[in-house]
């Protein structure tokens, strides 16, 4: 054994699953476990996936760690009590929102804000919109305001003023006050988790961060003192819905980037994954048991945003790979509406009662019961999950609940099912390329998750997508986003000056503070890395509008000239629309600061015995319903018993642990150097 | 039984919808308006080519525009029909806003295009986007004195602006030179033919895929789906006459009371909606054209029944009496500038009154119902400029049969956000000294209602004007079974020391105001839903340690009984 450990882990904790996958870079080698999750405390599934992939603590380098401690707490609302410091006559931003409605049509719903109007406490204080001082800070009543929150019962505070984002001073001080009074480090003051104007978005993903930041800070200490007394002395990595990671004692402190990191270790596995292959523009889809995340890469690059809504009345406004969820996964229930319409979701059968093959007690039939009857999954891994169910039951509940009402057999009856499905779907992609001036057509489709690879295809075609990516290991994305994700700090900084008065050293001295900030941070977390690079976006808008759009830049010296015929170039690409009469406006500056970790081969992931030729690997034939062709004698294939260099036509079945692969008559599959299926999809 | 299958039906629904969608995101997202880019008060549908009835329109649409776009699409066909030989080519772009040709307010501009596949009409394209200005007496057009349409602004019959594709710059010129703030307007207008071009794309494509006439086949199946589906929620209403009513502050002009009275008889699978005896058409601009009438019934509906999917069939069951000789009937030259506004809200409200009364169990007593438009226009000396900063506030949403109502809700019409307070402040010499939940507003109920806003807005440099058009200041929103109602909507002018307050309440024009001066609203709260002595003790409890009411007011509202000891 070497003195220097070489093996990095990632463990994905998902709303069900624990995954991990643990590589070591020196031979290669790859151990995987899949254990469930533990929802009360996460770090015991944990443990009980590194304890199942036979790993010794004492002998990793990383471990990368993907958690839904966060999101799942707020969901829950299982968060700490948390008090508001606010500007005199504004404690009631949180709780008034923007004037909006959960849905355009009915008149019912409401929502409650993360800290209650009696934890509210308003001071004197004011600043205005060019950052002069308006009213002094009044700092006795920020001392006894503490004191009053503290009495209340209050673990965390937030601090949160008006026009913050443009003159920190007051907060900066009101912080301070309150840090010598408050007995815990949960403090936080709006301007540090975003900078950007919108008092309601801003306090809220400050209230956000404040309320998740006790939870997520014992859960980390827990995890880290299990494992110290594992013997792990180094690096516990936190994966952020950013697609970056920070060491285990930066997270918490900025809690609310945790929100969403799950669907981003995907989008980052099939990034690395894109980029390794030289397939470096991608629409990445994974499909699981109740939803549906797309996402877009481009260049290698997945697109961030930083307007994303938990639920109605709770935006959290920090940077995040960008992913577009739908509520349509393998649990999805399908039902004739009563104007006879056959509609699939949104409500799901989720784990329990489950679909109708698990035998929970399910009886409305799902995606995956169509994939059953279909013959696209098999029977004798699906029906053994629980209890008994036969075929012939699940075929005869498609038959009463959706074939009778539309008078179709039940054959029939499951193929709407999956092409409304995937009409859903296809939707839901469209909207993150086409309808943001992408043309699917330049673009493969990265198939991963429980079910995505079994409508990959079909959705491809759909959309005229050319090509399908399966990664070698679908199951495990996210762990795998986990072990080669990099670290990752992101800055926004608002500057929102029109171009002719704009100076373009102004923006090379923001760009290049972001740069300096972000680099001491990297340096304060103490991982190694290889080398540090830099990603420069700019939003931007023409005067009079609101809605910006965002804009890549190639460097930190950008002329002004320059920025004008970028934006100019994004905006008829995203609109069709030229405007020379107007002035362009830049509005915010942002900055990634990335920490590139040592990259991994991927190859080491395509393990196993493979099979002399494709026929050795040929398993079983069934029958399988195809929308071209209806009923053909399928050949099934094991993809881990695949030969490298193979060349198969469709139609056929590949079937590995996590998932299964739909290939369609007419579609040709191929492996590439890294292990992943290539679909070339007929048109 | 129709020919077409049904999940290919399915498919097509979906498809037409987001060809309104990717409409309505394109329009919103590229728009200069910030009534538009952040009021999302615009909307973009498709229109059959014979009659202009409504196909599909997308869901983020603004509610108001639901019936009133296929009025304005009918109006568009029959001048074809009278001014151009009933001839259309590609690529031609009808601009219309004439309130009484199906419209709503001058303010509300629509775009309206013929849509040619494989070189025959197929249907119309259209689209309509609040703009800031289009003349007349007042910045931003929201009158609150006008006694004429020609006060209002300029009004456009159905023309066309772009020719084949190609925009009439001399029509741009007449418009431009009679609007306010006009240089933008080139970005909204560009905007606006852009969001039907890529409609046109995606309809294309649409119709490529699945074939001209199966989607004419799915496109009648889906009306004839969506009647049926309305049909049956009617049928579940239980025969009778339902009665219920509203009142409008004033008219602006007149200060005196405008009365809605609503008589809704259900029979069968229909209703029939008589306004019969509502006052008749006032002087000030609170009268309501026809369009605009019928477009409140139909959304007051899709709000009771928000499942149904919107295209003509849905509104096929409802019959609407049309209300000859009352203000709800406008005609040339009646001021309508309050119509999609405001007394939307209170023919929408009275439907809601006398719903009630037939199924209280799946209704909400009275939301706030206004649009709560305050405008200020003035000179910024620092800027060097003059400036116009509208608001449209939210006020608090009735209790309903599920629990206690939203608090600062949108207008019932609209789906509009307010912009934040740090950007209102940007932007124009302003400073609000508070922006709060109105304690105590939300009417008292077993699910009380939720609370209006309270805010105030200090003027810190150059001089202003200021006017309003808001409502529910002479009462507030109606209480439902029992429940009381919600808080009125008050404005007080600091003026120079002095303390003004409109004589109509809750309209007024052109008070002048200059720096230190302060602007002081309150919005109406939602009204409350069942008996307030039914509440439960623990709310009450709740609602007292938020601060929400004094003790005194649960005790004089909702009874000493349900006072916790604590505060007895």
């Amino acid at each position: 054994m070497s003195t220097q450990p070489t093996t990095i882990v990632g463990i994905d904790v998902g709303g069900t699953f624990t995954d991990l996958l643990a590589l070591d870079t020196a031979s290669g080698a790859v151990s995987l476990a899949k254990v469930p999750t533990t929802s009360d405390n996460q770090a015991v599934g944990f443990v009980a996936a590194m304890n199942a992939a036979g790993l010794d603590a004492r002998a990793l380098q990383a471990i990368v760690h993907g958690t839904t401690t966060t999101t799942n707490a707020l969901l829950e609302r299982k968060v700490a009590r948390v008090g508001l410091i606010t500007t005199r006559g504004f404690r009631d931003v949180l709780e008034l929102g923007r004037r909006t409605r959960p849905k355009s049509y009915g008149l019912t719903g409401s929502f409650e804000p993360l800290i209650p109007r009696e934890l509210r406490i308003e001071v004197p204080e004011r600043m205005d919109a060019e950052g002069g001082i308006v009213t002094a800070l009044d700092e006795a009543a920020v001392r006894a305001a503490a004191k009053r929150l503290l009495d209340a019962g209050c673990e965390a505070v937030v601090i949160h003023f008006l026009h913050s984002y443009i003159n920190p001073a007051h907060e900066r001080r009101a912080e301070a006050i309150v840090r010598a009074a408050w007995p815990n480090e949960y403090v936080t003051a709006g301007h540090r988790v975003v900078s950007e104007y919108r008092e309601f978005e801003r306090g809220t993903t400050a209230a956000v961060n404040a309320a998740i930041q006790p939870v997520l800070d014992r859960y980390l200490g827990r995890l880290e003192s299990e494992l110290k007394s594992l013997g792990f002395g180094r690096d516990l990595l936190v994966m952020q819905g950013n697609g970056g990671t920070v060491s285990a004692r930066a997270a918490a402190e900025a809690a609310a980037h945790t929100v969403m990191s799950g669907p981003a270790s995907g989008v980052m596995a099939a990034a690395y994954t894109g980029r390794a292959c030289g397939q470096p523009d991608l629409i990445t889809y994974d499909m699981g048991g109740t939803s549906t995340d797309v996402g877009l890469i481009r260049e290698g690059v997945p697109q961030v945003s930083s307007e994303l809504d938990l639920e109605y009345g709770m935006p959290i406004h920090v940077p995040m790979v960008d992913v577009h969820t739908i509520g349509a996964g393998g649990g999805s229930i399908a039902s004739v509406d009563p104007s006879g319409m056959l509609r699939v979701g949104p409500h799901s059968a989720g784990a329990a009662p489950g679909p109708i093959c698990y035998g929970r007690g399910g009886e409305r039939p799902t995606i995956t019961d169509a994939n059953l009857v279909l013959g696209r999954l098999n029977p004798d891994r699906l029906l053994a999950v629980d209890s008994p169910v036969s075929l012939d039951h699940v075929r005869a509940r498609i038959a009463e609940e959706i074939g009778a009402k539309l008078g179709l057999a039940w054959d029939q009856a499951a193929a709407a099912i999956l092409r409304i499905a995937n009409d859903r779907m296809a939707g839901a992609i469209r909207l993150v390329s086409m309808a943001r001036g992408h043309d699917p057509r330049d673009f493969a489709l990265f198939a991963f998750g429980g079910a995505g690879p079994l409508h990959a295809t079909a959705l491809a075609r759909e959309l005229a997508l050319p090509k399908v990516l399966v990664p070698a290991r679908p199951g495990i994305t996210n762990a795998l986003g986990c072990v080669v994700a990099d670290l990752r700090r992101d800055f926004v900084r608002t500057i929102n000056k029109p171009l002719p008065i704009l100076d373009a050293a102004e923006v090379r001295a923001a760009l290049e503070a972001q740069i300096a900030e972000g680099e001491a941070m990297l340096a304060k977390d103490g991982v190694a890395v290889d080398r540090v690079e830099r990603l420069h976006y700019a939003d931007m808008l023409f005067q009079g509008q609101s809605h910006m759009l965002q804009v890549a830049l190639p460097r930190i010296d950008v002329s002004v000239a320059e920025l004008r015929t970028i934006f100019e170039a994004a905006y008829w690409r995203r609109f069709g629309v030229e405007l020379p009469e107007i002035r362009a406006v830049l509005v915010n500056l942002h900055t990634a600061v990335i920490g590139k970790r040592p990259g991994i081969d991927l190859a080491a992931l395509m393990r196993g015995e493979k099979a002399k030729d494709i026929a050795a690997a040929r398993v079983a034939t069934r029958d399988v319903w195809f929308e071209r062709g209806g009923w053909i004698a399928t050949p099934i294939y094991a993809r881990d018993r695949l030969p490298l260099d193979l060349k198969l036509d469709g139609p056929a079945i590949i079937e590995q642990l996590d998932t299964t692969i739909v290939v369609e008559p007419g579609d040709r599959v191929g492996c590439d150097a890294i292990g992943n299926l290539v679909v070339e999809v007929a048109p | 039984m129709s020919a077409i299958d049904p999940v290919t039906l399915a498919v097509i629904q979906n498809g037409l919808d987001q060809v309104c969608n990717e409409m309505d995101l394109a329009f919103v997202r590229s728009a200069f308006s910030p009534v538009i880019s952040e009021g999302m008060d615009r909307s973009d549908g498709i229109y059959d080519a014979i009659d202009g009835a409504l196909i599909a329109q997308g869901e983020l649409g603004l509610p108001v525009f639901v019936g009133t776009m296929q009025f304005s699409a009918r109006a568009v066909i029959d001048r074809v029909k009278t001014h151009y030989d009933g001839h259309v080519d590609p690529g031609d772009v009808f601009i219309v806003n004439d309130p009484y040709l199906g419209g709503t307010h001058l303010m509300d501009v629509r775009f309206v295009k013929p849509f040619f596949y494989r070189g025959r009409l197929f249907a119309w394209l259209a689209n309509t986007g609040h703009w800031p200005d289009i003349g007349g007496m007042v910045p931003g057009g929201f009158s609150a004195s006008a006694t004429e349409v020609e006060q209002e602004g300029l009004r456009l019959p159905p023309i066309k602006f772009f020719k084949k594709g190609v925009m009439d710059r001399e029509i741009l010129a007449i418009l431009m030179s009679n609007m306010r703030i006009a240089d933008q307007r080139i970005g909204d207008i560009k905007a606006q033919a852009a969001a039907l071009d890529t409609g046109e794309k995606r309809l294309t494509a649409l119709i490529d895929r699945y074939g001209e006439d199966t989607v004419k086949t799915a496109i009648a199946e889906l009306r004839e789906r969506s009647a049926r589906q309305m049909r049956a929620k009617i049928a579940t209403i239980p025969d009778g006459v339902y009665e219920g009513a509203s009142v409008v502050d004033s008219d602006g002009v007149v200060d005196q009371p405008l009365h809605i009275k609503m008589k809704i008889t259900k029979a069968g699978e229909r209703l029939t909606f008589d306004m019969t005896g509502s006052s008749p058409p006032c002087r000030g601009p609170m009268n309501s054209v026809i369009a605009t009438t019928k477009s409140a019934i139909y959304l007051a509906i899709k709000h009771v029944f928000p499942d149904v999917p919107i295209n003509a069939g849905t509104f096929e069951p409802l019959d609407i009496v049309e209300p000859e000789g009352t203000f709800l009937y406008a005609r040339y030259p009646r001021p309508v500038s309050g119509c999609a506004a405001e007394v939307s809200q209170r023919i929408a409200e009275s439907v809601f009154a006398a719903l009630t009364k037939a199924i209280p169990d799946r209704l909400f007593a009275a939301p706030a119902g206004t649009s709560g438009n305050l405008g200020v226009g003035g000179f910024d000396p620092a800027r060097g400029r003059h400036y116009i900063m509208y608001l449209f506030t939210g006020g608090g949403y009735g209790g309903s049969y599920e629990g206690d109502g939203l608090s600062n809700g949108c207008s019932t019409i609209g789906i509009s956000k307010m912009p934040p307070v740090e950007v209102l402040e940007q932007y124009y010499p302003v400073l609000f000294e508070e922006f709060a939940l109105a304690e105590g507003s939300g009417g008292a109920g077993e699910h009380r209602g939720g609370f209006g806003i309270r805010y105030a807005i200090r003027i810190r440099r150059g001089e202003a004007r200021v006017s309003m058009v808001m409502d529910h200041g002479r009462v507030g929103p109606q209480g439902a079974l029992g429940g009381r109602d919600g808080g009125v909507n008050t404005v007080m002018v600091e003026q120079g020391g002095k303390i003004y307050r409109p004589p109509h309440l809750s309209k007024d024009q052109d008070i002048e105001v200059g720096p230190g001066d302060v602007v002081r609203v309150t919005t109406p709260g939602g009204g409350g839903y069942g008996d307030p002595a039914k509440r439960s003790p623990a709310l009450v409890e709740r609602d007292l340690r938020r601060g929400y009411y004094t003790p005194e007011q649960v005790r004089a509202l909702f009874g000493a009984h349900t006072l916790p000891k604590a505060a007895e």
